[in-house]
């Protein structure tokens, strides 16, 4: 299964964001590299469906997805479990042993207000690897990281890339040097295979 | 408020009062009528508290006043979840909860003689007085549900239910708290009055206007403090039981 966008417009007041990007996203990760503002999180809600593009078309989009957004959207006043309950139903058995190896815990009672910042993008991580998705959209998945941590999350990325297309914006892509890189410019780009 | 922080006050004010009634006797004939002591009043209360009326009294007010609170209170839920969406739902009930907000309760309860008989009167009048601030409160809950929400749910497929609870109550709920708290001290206040003006038998609205016919103004301040118990008692139960939904849902 692969994602193709075609000549995909989108501008916001006149602005324009993607002019004309085309696209082929195969199965497994796809760096979308560029400087903030430049469009990655706008290509990512075209693909979510969040929004509709100005002109283009997207072939393949309509599978089941998983994201994680720039921001972490959780339910702050529920702890881990419930917010996983809330999204996912009823947790995979594999969810105590995902939690952990990114240093969280399943049990903790505690509401998620009163977690760190970093601690609350793992778990919105962990949610989207965990949810029964075809494609997964991470946006900025890194931020708030510290290296160590930024590598676990990486490595659980790397063993779910092999389920479907992975689109992983990030204005670093360090690690991911392997795999293929689309660099927008300008609202479109090309690509580039390692 | 720490609990001594709370209890000075009201015993300074309770020695005032009774300070001030004894001043009236002491200065007036009939000076005693005018502002019974709370000494008195209380010696009146214990005196009702026996009696098989005085709980007949208040059983038909709490049914009715609450009753009215319950009802209202579940259809201004309801209209707000349907008015949150439909913008020409919202725009329709405008007039009718401005009307009620600003027409004086004592125009609604003659109204409502003419239209009802008395024993129904006090549950209506509750009703009408708490249909405003829970449909307004929650209506402004629900309009500020975060939208991002939204849009997660719309991506992991979270169904209705789930989506309802987890984002729609969870948003509402502190709203509706407030909203509740609030309406429970206006439906005794307004239910009172309506039974003071309509006097459906056996109510704690015609025992409070009996004393007013006869000077009774210990039996006045008596049943004045088991309206604000009983308002009291009933806003704490149903704030603890709002709050163990609260408390459920993490919020």
């Amino acid at each position: 299964m692969e994602i193709q966008v075609e000549g995909l417009w989108k501008a916001y007041d006149g602005k324009p964001v993607l002019t004309g990007l085309t696209a082929v996203f195969p199965v497994g990760i796809t760096c979308i590299a560029a400087p903030s503002g430049t469009g990655k999180t706008t290509l990512l809600r075209l693909l979510l469906g969040l929004e509709r593009s100005d002109a283009g078309v997207i072939r393949g989009g309509d599978c089941r997805w998983a994201a994680v957004f720039q921001e972490n959207r959780l339910l702050e006043n529920l702890p881990a479990a419930g917010n996983l309950r809330f999204a996912l139903g009823e947790p995979p058995p594999e969810t105590p042993g995902m939690l952990a190896s990114l240093g969280l815990e399943y049990g903790d009672p505690r509401p998620l207000r009163e977690w760190s910042g970093g601690m609350k993008r793992r778990l919105a991580l962990v949610r989207a690897l965990l949810a029964p998705w075809e494609a997964l959209a991470l946006d900025e998945p890194f931020t708030g990281l510290d290296e160590e941590n930024r590598a676990r999350c990486l490595v659980l990325i790397r063993e779910a890339e092999t389920r479907g297309p992975v689109l992983l914006a990030s204005h670093d892509c360090t690690g991911l040097e392997d795999a293929p890189l689309l660099r927008l410019e300008n609202g479109t780009g090309v690509v580039r295979r390692p | 408020m720490e609990p001594k922080r709370r209890l000075w006050p009201i015993l300074f004010w309770l020695l005032a009062w009774q300070g001030g009634s004894m001043a009236l006797a002491a200065a007036y004939p009939s000076g005693g009528l005018l502002l019974a002591s709370p000494v008195r009043a209380g010696l009146r209360l214990l005196e009702l508290l026996p009696e098989p009326l005085f709980w007949r009294a208040v059983g038909n007010s709490s049914l009715r006043i609450l009753g009215g609170f319950l009802l209202s209170g579940a259809l201004a839920v309801g209209l707000a979840a349907l008015a949150a969406g439909r913008p020409w739902l919202q725009d329709l009930l405008v007039p009718p909860v401005a009307v009620v907000k600003a027409v004086p309760v004592a125009s609604f309860i003659i109204l409502a003689l003419v239209w009802l008989d008395s024993r129904s009167l006090s549950l209506f009048i509750s009703a009408l007085v708490v249909f405003p601030p829970v449909y307004l409160n929650v209506l402004e809950g629900i309009r500020r549900t975060d939208s991002r929400l939204l849009e997660l749910a719309q991506v992991y497929r979270i169904p209705l239910r789930r989506r309802l609870w987890g984002i729609y109550v969870l948003q509402a709920l502190p709203y509706f708290r407030s909203a509740s708290s609030l309406a429970l001290g206006l439906c005794w206040k307004a239910g009172v009055a309506a039974e003071v003006i309509g006097l459906p038998a056996g109510t704690v609205g015609e025992r409070l206007y009996t004393a007013k016919i006869y000077l009774q103004t210990p039996d006045l301040f008596a049943w004045t403090t088991v309206v604000l118990v009983l308002a009291a008692l009933f806003e704490k139960l149903f704030l603890t039981a709002v709050n163990a939904l609260a408390g459920k849902a993490g919020c």
